[in-house]
């Protein structure tokens, strides 16, 4: 019993972990599938077997409606058991995250779920993922027969290989009704930038007293030519920004080349999501701020007073 | 409404220090406390009860120390507390925990909601709600940031649906539950109340229960250090390189940060 076995409900996702799938399955001598759940899943298997895939396992049923990570992990492992897979590789989407504990649970197996990176080292697959809090970043093995691995979606891009072709299989599946119903599905306000593509970002956090005082904030941003992230309170608690600008362990983990921390204290959820950054820049008012101890550099003050002289100077150095 | 509410004590991570030499991180000795999500998790409880009636049991698995942080539980208003407190439960992984709170909860018996922190402040797996669920047979959501009780028409009847906002990605998905079910919150559920002092020195007068493995059945064949299966070959800090150069003088501070910035190349024309 042996195979790697692929699912996403992002494409984009699977394509990414077929892609470093392959490398995996090279390197441990394993076939790589695909798990593809929904209807008309098999037309959609070409794109699969141009990433990588050798056989894409479908299947569809009425109970396949939302997302329930019951019915879906109940899914999920007859075509493990059918594929005969041992290896699971799962997008650490929000559902992928619900699914895959439950899925390894199936199997009394071992799960890490937000992988950072896969590597095969003396013929294991070595994982690694933050911990404590993201004070540290472990690499584990997972030494039960079977191993359900939920991956960050966008860890690896998708690469097309050379021609190929694969075998679709259908599976038929057996599942229960869900015991849960959609009722409805609000949106949510899209912040207007893309943080993930930010060479400059300014985030702000508690610090700022009033939403108004983000027009201080967005022109600090504008004279630099970045973007404004924030803080979980920020987004989260008074709503004063879109949360998908929140920065850190529940959010984007941005690598601009400037970060600059406006009011922010520096806890660890929140920096561990610009630990990539070239350089950053700390502003706050407390000297003992945590902020300082992750800074290039630093300035100890009231942000309503080196804001604005950051943007004065900024304006007479650059010229904007 | 019978709920159970799952908690977990984790250190203090902003206490953590690093080892310079080594990147190691050194816990020992540091404060337990209740994660925001956890304590979350039980406001909503205690509301859901001031409103509908019933029970709100706390239930962790922990250190010896949990004797002392439980009780801000009881204080914040759970009736009662379960804790799980043995040898051979130390060094489990999440498969490990979540058996030792699944064999808990079947042995309180009589719930209609389990309620736990999505994920935990330290691990930030998502691991305990999906499995716990897995293990009882009950449905499961996650990332949830609103509850609502759903009446039955028959006002007599208890409740046996509630709805909950999850939240998505790009979208919060309103969704309808059978009771029992596990739920796994986000601490914008609510903000959770700060227990008042008259509160604290009562807790310790509502039932506390400590139990051990044989209460639950379970051995150390299925929980702890030898039933686990993920193996963890290292835990480091990240590589930081900072220069630390933090100005005092809000003057000299903006005009030197701006020349560095221009000299490190990261100023943008
Ligand atoms: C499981 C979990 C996941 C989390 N994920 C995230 C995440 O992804 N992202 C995130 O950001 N947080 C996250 N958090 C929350 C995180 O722990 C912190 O609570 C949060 O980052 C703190 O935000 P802050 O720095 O804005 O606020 P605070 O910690 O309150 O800091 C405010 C700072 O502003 C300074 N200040 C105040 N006034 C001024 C002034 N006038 N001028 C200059 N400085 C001033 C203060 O000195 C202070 O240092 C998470 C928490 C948990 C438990």
């Amino acid at each position: 019993m042996s195979g790697i076995l692929i699912y996403s409900e992002l494409e984009e996702a699977a394509l990414g972990l077929l892609t470093k799938g392959r490398e995996l399955a090279t390197k441990l001598g394993k076939p790589l599938s695909v798990a593809l759940l929904g209807n008309e899943a098999a037309d959609q298997a070409d794109i699969y077997f141009a990433h990588g895939a050798t056989q894409a396992y479908v299947g569809d049923d009425p109970n396949l409606t939302h997302f329930q990570a019951r019915i879906y992990a109940a899914a999920l492992a007859q075509m493990v058991t059918q594929a005969q897979a041992d290896i699971v590789l799962i997008g650490s989407t929000r559902r992928g995250r619900e699914l895959a504990p439950r899925l390894a649970q199936k199997f009394s197996a071992g799960c890490v779920t937000d992988a950072i990176g896969l590597s095969v080292q003396d013929q294991r697959l070595v994982i690694e993922r933050r911990a404590l809090g993201g004070n540290t970043v472990s690499a584990k093995v997972i030494t039960s027969q079977h191993q359900v691995i939920a991956v960050m979606p966008k860890l690896y891009d998708a690469e097309p290989e050379a021609a190929s072709a694969g075998e679709v299989i259908p599976v038929s599946l057996e599942l229960e009704p869900p015991a849960t119903k959609l009722i409805e599905r609000r949106s949510k306000e899209a912040g207007v930038v893309n943080l993930e593509e930010a060479e400059v970002l300014v985030c702000v956090g508690r610090g700022l007293a009033n939403k108004d005082d983000l027009s201080l904030i967005q022109t600090l941003a504008d004279s630099l030519g970045g973007m404004v992230g924030c803080t979980r309170p920020i987004s989260h608690e008074y709503h004063w920004l879109a949360e998908d600008q929140m920065v850190g362990l529940s959010g984007k983990e941005p690598s601009p080349h400037l970060y600059l921390a406006i009011g922010i204290s520096g806890q660890i959820q929140h920096t561990v999501g610009i630990m990539d950054a070239k350089v950053i820049v700390a502003i706050n008012n407390d000297t003992n701020a945590p902020i300082f101890k992750i800074a290039d550099y630093g300035i100890v003050g009231d942000l309503y007073q080196v804001v604005p002289k950051l943007i004065e100077r900024l304006q007479q150095e650059l010229g904007r | 409404m019978n709920i159970i509410v799952c908690m977990k004590q984790v250190i203090d991570l902003e206490q953590i220090r690093i080892k310079p030499n080594t990147r190691e991180p050194v816990i020992e000795g540091l404060p337990l406390l209740f994660g925001d999500f956890e304590k979350c998790a039980l406001e909503e409880a205690i509301r859901i009860k001031e409103v509908h009636g019933g029970k709100v049991t706390a239930l962790a698995v922990g250190s010896p120390k949990l004797r002392d942080t439980i009780k801000e539980a009881l204080a914040m208003g759970a009736d009662e507390a379960i804790i799980l407190i043995d040898p051979i439960f130390q060094d489990s992984d999440a498969m490990g925990s979540a058996r030792v709170l699944a064999r808990t909860i079947e042995k309180v018996g009589e719930y209609d909601l389990i309620l736990l922190g999505d994920s935990s402040a330290d691990e930030y797996s998502g691991e305990i709600p999906p499995r716990i669920a897995e293990l009882l047979n009950l449905p499961q959501v996650g990332f949830v940031r609103e509850i609502e009780v759903v009446a039955d028409n028959d006002q007599m009847s208890e409740p046996k649906k509630i709805r909950v906002a999850r939240d998505m990605e790009d979208s919060l998905e309103v969704i309808e539950v059978d009771l029992p079910a596990v739920i796994g919150v986000t601490s914008e559920l609510n903000t959770p109340r700060l227990a008042p002092l008259s509160a604290i020195l009562k807790a310790s007068r509502k039932p506390m229960h400590e139990w051990r493995s044989d209460d639950i059945g379970v051995t150390a064949e299925e929980v702890g250090a030898r039933a686990s299966v993920v193996e963890m070959l290292s835990n480091l800090a990240p590589i930081q390189d900072r220069k630390g150069i933090i100005y005092q003088d809000v003057e000299e501070g903006v005009i030197e940060v701006i020349k560095a910035l221009q000299q490190e190349g990261v100023l943008t024309q």
